[in-house]
Order: structure tokens, then sequence, then C-alpha cells
């Protein structure tokens, strides 16, 4: 039998605001345990919550980039159940009406078509602290400087069919928030994390099977083989006869399956009821007009716009606007040499290989857009071959200065002066008789054999045009 | 010398008759004497002290306000930076907050002297003070009867004159009821207009905290120091504070439209000499002018099932907190998480708040939300709109504060619905959110009978303007426990 995977993902995206959703403390990474957690989020008596409004700006720019109904009205509730590192007792979350509706985001398919993907709702929360549990003995320690970060939670439609494809939304939803700059995307802080809603069907079944949810899936990587696997699981299970338990999983990346959690951690009734200490939220048309206009370009206008302008391929256009960062990088590029392809092939070339090589990103590149565009200038103004201007580039990045610094003390600059290339070619073709023999008896190729011996005489500066002209002239002349 | 109004202090201070200090100085004697009342959880001489000497140089200064150098005292609910704060309960026994409420902040900035915590159900869950993991209050007018509750110690203090003046909070009537029962004056704010910055919460939709005194005067000279916008607080409302006290002159009962909610006066239960002295005092009002109508709040008889739907379901979540790993109770040497919290909470809590976070949590479970939380919100609606309509017509409703006068220590202690039943008439106003004051208005049997007006909402000013009215034209406010009775 033919088997579809159905999936749906709940994504949270904690956002980049300086405080805490309900309170005035950082929301910085790493600092010593429990040194950013105020009496708020400590749960102290008495102490109440006052929304962050950045954080709700950031939750209408999401909304505004899916294409989504923003609330005019929107209800926190308290989720409640106990655990050691929610202090209060309750997560302050919103349930039935959530800051964001309906909206979607359309991801790349392999065969080169695009998909449009539903997303239900985005709702704001707070996170909860941590609990440590190594060095304390027979006890855990609680570490609450997470408590009360501000979460986007971010639900999808079940419209992803295979793990590729929930890895596709994921990838291009982390692009998105990113570009928003309402996250800084660290997956390894967990920033961005993953549940994932798994099920299965016999292909052309309009039902959906039981679904499974993976939690806490902080990587790419294991968001693919987590749902592969659980696919894999739950396809077995019924061809065997069984049937799959609705139920919370969780994936260990040792050992690359998924586990069903305990029971009692998930039999939690959670008592949701509207937080009798926040007021409903109100957000005016104003409001969603200013945040608008506060908006970057987006991501798939942007990718238009490149193809429509700059004529890229669509898949470059794509590449390049994966980031906004990237974007802008290849746009300061190729307007400081007036010439976007070559800008677009040397961002996507020679300038993404060496970052990835020595593991660095564009905020930490020995070579900015400037340098970069500066370089590109000397071979479209024939300074330069292409080739030499790899040499000149991997220079730069070793910081040994501007393109034209380089250059000059290098002595690389071509060579584009006639007679001296015709001297270098008359000397080719006399020290190489035999080759010349066989080119006039018609075995053209050797064409390229004369180009190398001119170019490797001139240590590579050479105009390249001019000496395959000038030889062209004297071998077939 | 310290035995009179706060009006009367202040003016003594200013005049220079006694310091703050020496002040001060009685109102700690005079705690100290009346320890049999249990209305003190934590008296604080020393730090009072030293607030007395800084108001004392701050008057020297020329700098003082109306509560400058006035000893009071505040309910065991307010978070007091350094000074514990138990709210009654044995789960709060060490816990001592770093952050002032912001209604002990606001009554230390106008000068006010702060003596000490006083006494309170525990959770400010009971009418009787009964609830208290420091044992009851009693009243002053009789020691075998309750103060009423949940604010009965600060309610004692001021009735025995410990203090002039005392913090409360109302959730149900908490500030209305005791002092109905001490023959003292309580006042409960719109639900907005004072901060609940630091308040220990207990049902955060209905908890408002106000002024207990002697007089209406008085309550309005605190009230102007309490109210006031705290951005700390989201649902305070962000609305300018009239002068109280300079608005009660300007009141006159003349035409003022009185309501008598005919539900009110024929409720099931009700003590009739009760009844008689709130009779008496409507007399009053309509000898000096006022307009007396028949109104009627037909949903009132649901008032209290929908309480107590809403305040339980409410506080079984604030309550979570207290889990034993942070601060406050935590039992003894707990084999794992759940034993922690099963234990630190088993033993921290009393009856009665075991009681309400067992009804709350069951009230809002999957399969009964809708059939109780959801509905009681429904109804609480139409009983705001019941008042609405009525507040169309009439300035202010008049009605007994409290079914009965204070009932004998004991007495209703096995019989949680009996007790929940002393908040009839004060419950809905809660629910609506409205201001209300109770006033003294006669005795029955030797006890103290309150009298409860329910204004507009914001409309603090008619209602103080109101009851100060009436005090121009009785002398119950000024009638003491040991005097007479």
């Amino acid at each position: 039998m033919q088997w579809e995977a159905v999936i749906g993902l709940e994504l949270h995206a904690q956002l980049a605001t300086r405080t805490k959703i309900f309170s005035g403390a950082s929301t910085a990474y790493g600092a010593d345990a429990n040194t950013q957690a105020c009496a708020i989020d400590l749960g102290m008596p008495g102490v109440l919550p006052v929304l962050n409004e950045r954080a709700v700006r950031f939750a209408i720019r999401l909304g505004l980039a899916l294409d989504a109904e923003v609330a005019g009205r929107s209800v926190f509730a308290r989720k409640n159940y106990f655990y050691p590192d929610l202090p209060k007792g309750y997560q302050i979350s919103q349930y039935e009406i959530p800051v964001v509706g309906t909206g979607h985001l359309d991801i790349d398919l392999d065969d080169g078509t695009s998909k449009r993907i539903g997303v239900t709702r985005a709702h704001l929360e707070e996170d909860a602290g941590k609990s440590l549990h190594e060095g304390f003995g027979a006890m855990s320690g609680i570490d609450l400087n997470r408590a009360g970060t501000p979460l986007l939670e971010i639900v999808s439609e079940p419209d992803l069919r295979s793990a590729k494809e929930a890895v596709a939304y994921m990838k291009k939803m982390h692009s998105l928030v990113r570009y928003l700059r309402i996250c800084d995307g660290n997956m390894q802080e967990g920033s961005f994390r993953c549940d994932a809603n798994v099920s299965v069907r016999p292909l052309g079944q309009d039902e959906f099977g039981t679904r499974t949810e993976i939690k806490n899936l902080n990587s790419f990587r294991f968001v693919e083989r987590a749902i592969n696997y659980e696919i894999e699981r739950q396809i077995e299970l019924i061809q065997d006869g069984g049937s799959v338990t609705q139920e919370t999983r969780l994936y260990d990346p040792d050992r690359g399956e998924t586990r069903a959690m305990r029971g009692k951690e998930e039999a939690n009734d959670y008592r949701y009821f509207p937080d009798p200490d926040l007021l409903p939220l109100e957000i005016t048309a104003d409001l969603i007009n200013e945040v608008r206009a506060e908006l970057p370009e987006l991501p798939d206008v942007r990718r238009a716009r490149f193809v429509a302008d700059y004529g890229l391929p669509n898949y470059d256009a794509g590449v390049l606007t994966a980031s906004r960062e990237l974007a802008d990088f290849f746009e300061a590029v190729a307007a400081g040499c007036d010439d976007a392809k070559l800008a677009a092939n040397w961002v996507m070339g020679d300038f993404a290989g060496a970052l990835n090589r020595d593991s660095l990103d564009l905020a930490t590149s020995p070579v900015d857009a400037e340098a970069l565009s500066g370089l590109l200038r000397r071979i479209l103004d024939d300074t330069i071959s292409g080739k030499i201007a790899k040499e000149v580039f991997e220079a730069m990045w070793q910081g040994e200065g501007d393109a034209d610094t380089i250059i000059s003390d290098r002595g690389l600059t071509q060579v584009t002066d006639a007679s001296e290339i015709e001297a270098l070619v008359d000397a080719a073709i006399a020290g190489n008789p035999q080759q010349l023999e066989q080119y006039r008896a018609g075995k053209t190729k050797l064409m390229g054999f004369f180009v190398g011996q001119v170019m490797k005489a001139s240590g590579g500066k050479a105009n390249p045009q001019q000496v395959n002209e000038i030889l062209r002239r004297r071998l077939d002349g | 010398m310290h035995d009179r109004t706060i009006a009367e202090l202040a003016a003594g201070l200013s005049r220079g008759d006694f310091s703050s200090v020496e002040l001060t100085r009685s109102v700690l004697a005079a705690i100290d004497q009346a320890g049999d009342l249990n209305a003190f959880i934590t008296v604080t001489p020393e730090q009072a002290l030293v607030e007395a000497e800084a108001a004392d140089a701050r008057r020297a200064r020329g700098d003082a306000g109306p509560l400058t150098g006035v000893p009071i005292a505040h309910k065991d609910i307010f978070c007091t930076e350094g000074v514990r704060t138990s709210c009654g309960s044995h789960m709060l026994d060490t816990f001592v907050p770093p952050y002032d409420a912001f209604v002990v902040e606001r009554l230390r900035a106008a000068g006010a002297v702060m003596v000490g915590k006083t006494n309170m159900d525990e959770f400010a869950m009971g009418s009787s003070n009964e609830t208290s993991w420091y044992g009851p209050v009693r009243n002053p007018w009789d020691s075998t009867a309750v103060p009423g509750g949940s604010s009965g110690g600060s309610a004692a203090a001021v009735a025995a004159r410990l203090v002039p003046g005392a913090t409360g909070t109302d959730t149900g009537g908490s500030i209305r009821q005791p002092a109905a029962l001490t023959g003292i004056c309580g006042l409960k704010p719109t639900y907005g207009r004072v901060s609940r910055y630091g308040m220990v919460a207990f049902a955060s939709s209905l908890d408002q905290a106000g002024p207990m005194a002697t007089d209406a005067r008085d309550l309005a000279l605190m009230l102007s120091a309490m109210a006031g916008f705290d951005p700390r607080d989201s649902t305070c409302v962000e609305r300018g504070v009239p002068d109280y006290a300079a608005a009660l002159g300007q009141q006159d009962l003349a035409g003022l439209r009185i309501g008598l909610p005919r539900e009110y006066f024929s409720a099931e239960g009700v003590d009739p000499g009760v009844t008689r002295a709130i009779e008496e005092a409507v007399e009053v009002f309509r000898a000096a002018g006022a307009e007396i109508r028949d109104i009627s709040l037909p949903n009132t008889e649901l008032a209290v099932p929908v309480y107590y739907v809403i305040a339980p379901a409410e506080a079984s979540s604030n309550l979570s907190r207290f889990d034993g790993v942070r601060y406050g109770h935590r039992c003894s040497d707990p084999v794992d998480l759940e034993d922690l919290y099963k234990r630190s909470r088993g033993e921290g809590f009393g009856e009665e708040v075991k009681r309400r976070i067992m009804v709350g949590t069951y009230a809002l479970s999957a399969g009964y939300y809708d059939a109780y939380y959801l509905k009681a919100q429904r109804v609480r609606r139409m009983i705001r709109d019941d008042f609405a309509r009525a507040l169309e017509e009439v300035d202010v409703i008049a009605a007994p504060t409290a079914p009965s006068t204070a009932f004998a220590l004991g007495s209703k202690a096995d019989d949680p619905v009996q007790m929940y039943l002393s908040d009839i008439f004060t419950i809905a106003v809660n629910l609506a959110g409205l201001p209300a004051l109770s006033l003294p208005a006669g005795f029955s049997g030797g006890r103290p009978v309150g009298l409860q007006l329910i204004g507009h909402y914001f409309d603090e000013a008619r209602l103080l303007g109101a009851a100060h009215g009436y005090q121009q034209h009785t002398d119950w406010h000024s009638r003491r426990p040991g005097a007479e009775g």
C-alpha cells in the first residue's frame, strides 16, 4: 500500500525584545543563573504582569508578513500546571483568541514548483525557566533567567506531506522571523524550536490518521530525522496490525529514534481561563499601519524583484534572499560594481565559499561589500582577469588590503599591450613547432594549449581575450 | 492621646500639641495592652518610631500632608519591604518581601506611620477572621463574638481605637462586613481605583484595597493617598484622583436619590434588628431631604453562587505559586517533587483555603468549565447590568452591609455555607466592580449594625459625601466599645 504522511508544525520563536514579555528583566542569553529574574519572573506574591508592547509589535510584524488577520482583540489565558521551573504555577499564553489568525507561507519544492502552507495561528506566550539536573546532588537546580521570555508560537495547518517539506517550511519561517528582526533564530540557544505533529494514512484517504506530537526539536536535521523515523514507525505499526496511539514523543538524537513520554507528564488538565491580571489586548488599525510602515521588503517580494530587475535566475534570487543581511550585502556589491550577475556569482561563489570554509558570517567577514565590489570593478575594467581576481580575493580575505593595493603590490595588472602579447604569442609558436604542425593539420583543439603557454609565460596576467585573438590571427593567418 | 480621628490627630500634630513620635508611642502602648484582641500579626515598633521621627522632621520643614505623622496599620496581605507578610497563613509565616505594595508606598509617601500588620482570614478567605493561622481576632464590642472578615484585624484595631485608620482588602465584602460588625467605616473603591500591585492576590478580578477608619472624612483622607494610577497593575485605571476630603462638604443630602433594592430587604434570614436599624437610617436621609426610591436588583440571589465559582477559580490559580520551591513553607525532607508539592501545600494551607482551591480547580476542569466558570461569568454580567440599570434612576443604593450583627466565635466555623451567606449583601458589588462603603447605623442587641451605600463607578466622592452627611446628623460613628453599647 502507498502511504502518505500528514505533518503540521508548531514553531516557537523567541522574540528579540530586550526585556521580558511581562517584566522589565533582561532577556540576554547566558547570564549567571537567576541573575535576570525579577520579582515578577520569580512569581512572588502580589506582583503583576504588564505586557511588553514591543512583543506585540513583533507579533503584528509576523502576522502582516504571513498575510494573516491581526486580531483587534485577543486574550491572554492562564495554562495551569505545576512544575518547578514554572514559578507561578501557570503559564500566561493566548489560548482561545490569538493575536495572529489564519495566514500562509509559500515554500519551494524540489521540482521547482512552490506550495502554499496554511498557518492556523500565532500566539504570544511566556517561556518557562530551566531545571538543572547536574551539580545539585539528589536535588534539581532551577534557573529562572529564561522565565518570562517572550515566545511566538506559530502553528501550521497539517499541509506538509514529507519531512523534506516540513524542513523547507521551517527554514522558510526561520528565514522570515530573522528577516523581520523579531527573532535571532539561534537554534542552539533555543531561540527557534519545533514541535512536529505527524500522522500517516493510505494515499487517497481523506481522513487523517491518529497523530503523535514530537516535542522540542531544535535543529533542521533533527526535525527531518525525527519525522522520517516517526513516519516509518507508524507505517510499520499499522502494517503489523497495530494502531497509533495519540501521544507526545521525544526525539533521541543519539539513537535516532522517538520515544513516548511517560503518560503522567501529559495527563495534565491545564484548566485554561482568561488571566484576570491582564486586560484583553486591543490592537488598533493605527498600530497595525504603523507596524506595516516599518516592515522591510519581504523575502518573496525581494526575490521576485531580483529576478525582474537584475535578471537573476529564480534559484539564485532565492539563495540571495534567504537572509536579509545576505540580500542587503548582494545589493550593495551589485550597486558598487554595477553588474548584478557578476556580483551574484561572486557572492554565492567564492565569497560564500570562503565564509563557509572559515565558519564566518556576514557580520564577521573580513571582506565587506565595498571591498568586494572594488575587486569586481577591476575585473570589469579589465585590470585583472577573473582568474587573477580569485588570487586577489584570497589576499583580501587574508587581510592584505583592498583589491587595488594587492594588484599593484603584486604586479598583477593585466597585460593589454598588444605588442607585448604578440611577442609572447610569437615565442610560444616558435617554441612548439610540433604542435604548430599538428594544429595546421587540423587539430584545432590545440588552440587551448597555445593559450595556456602564453598565459603561463605572462604569469597569468595577459588579457585572455587578446591572447585568443592574436593567437588565432597568427595560427590561422 | 491617640484615640481620635485622623483629621483630629493631624490637626493636633500641626498645632504641635504632640509629636508623631509621642503619638506613635501612645499607639504602640495601646496595641501592647490590647493583645487579647489578637488584632495584629506583627507589630513594628522600631520601624514605626523611625518613620515617626522622619514625619516630625518633615513637619518641621513645613512639608507635611494630611496624613504626615499619623499612625496606621496595614492588613497583612500588603507586601512590606523587610517586614514579614504572612497573609494570615502558615504558608507565608517566614515570608519577608523585598518590595512594598503600591498602597504601602503611597501611604508612606503621604507620611503615615506604619505600626504593624493586622490579622486576617487566611489569604483573605473567610468572613469571621477565624481561618487565620495566627488565631481568631476578637470583636472589641464583645470578646465572644467575631469581628467579621477577612479584614478582621484592621476592623478590630480601628474599632478599639488602637489606630485611627487601617488598610483592608475587599473581594466579597472583606472591608465592609468587618467594618459593619465592629461599628466602623470601610470603603471598597471601584475596581481599578487602587493598584493591586504588591497585594497578595486572592481573586484578581474582584480584589480591591480600601481604607478603614471611624468616619467618612478619614476614609476620604486615606483614599486620596491610596488611589491613583500605577503602571505595574494593568487593571488599574488611569484617571485623576479628586481631593475626596475637600469634596465632602460639597455634597448635600437634599435631593440625593437613594434606591432601596427590595431583594435586599426581603431576603430570608436577615436579623430584624438589622432591618430596623437600616430603616431608621434611611429615615435620617429622608428627613435630610433625600429622595428614597424602591428599586430592584433581580439577580441578587445568584450573586453568592456566582461568586463561589469565580473567586475560588481565580484563587486556585493564584495560589499555585505557593509550591515550596522558591519561598514560603517547604516540607522537611521531600522524597521527590510530588511529595514536595503535596506536603508543602498540605501543611502550609488551612482548611478553608484548601476547600476553595479544590472548588476552584473543579470549576475550571475540562468538562466543567463551561457549566461553571463560563456560566458564572455570564451571570456576573447580568448582575452588573442590574446595577447599571438601577443606577440610572438613583445616585446611591442603600442596603444592610451584613444580614446579622457580629456572631459568636465558632458559631459558623463548621458550616461554610452559613459563613458564605454572611456576605450576601456585599458580594454582588465586587462582581459588578462598583464602589461601596459601610458605615455604622445603630445597634441591635448591643452590637453594631452597618449601613451599606453603593455608588456609580468612580463615584467614591458621592458615597463619601453621603456618608459624611449622615454622620452630621448621627453619632453612631463616635460610639466606641467599652463606653456603652
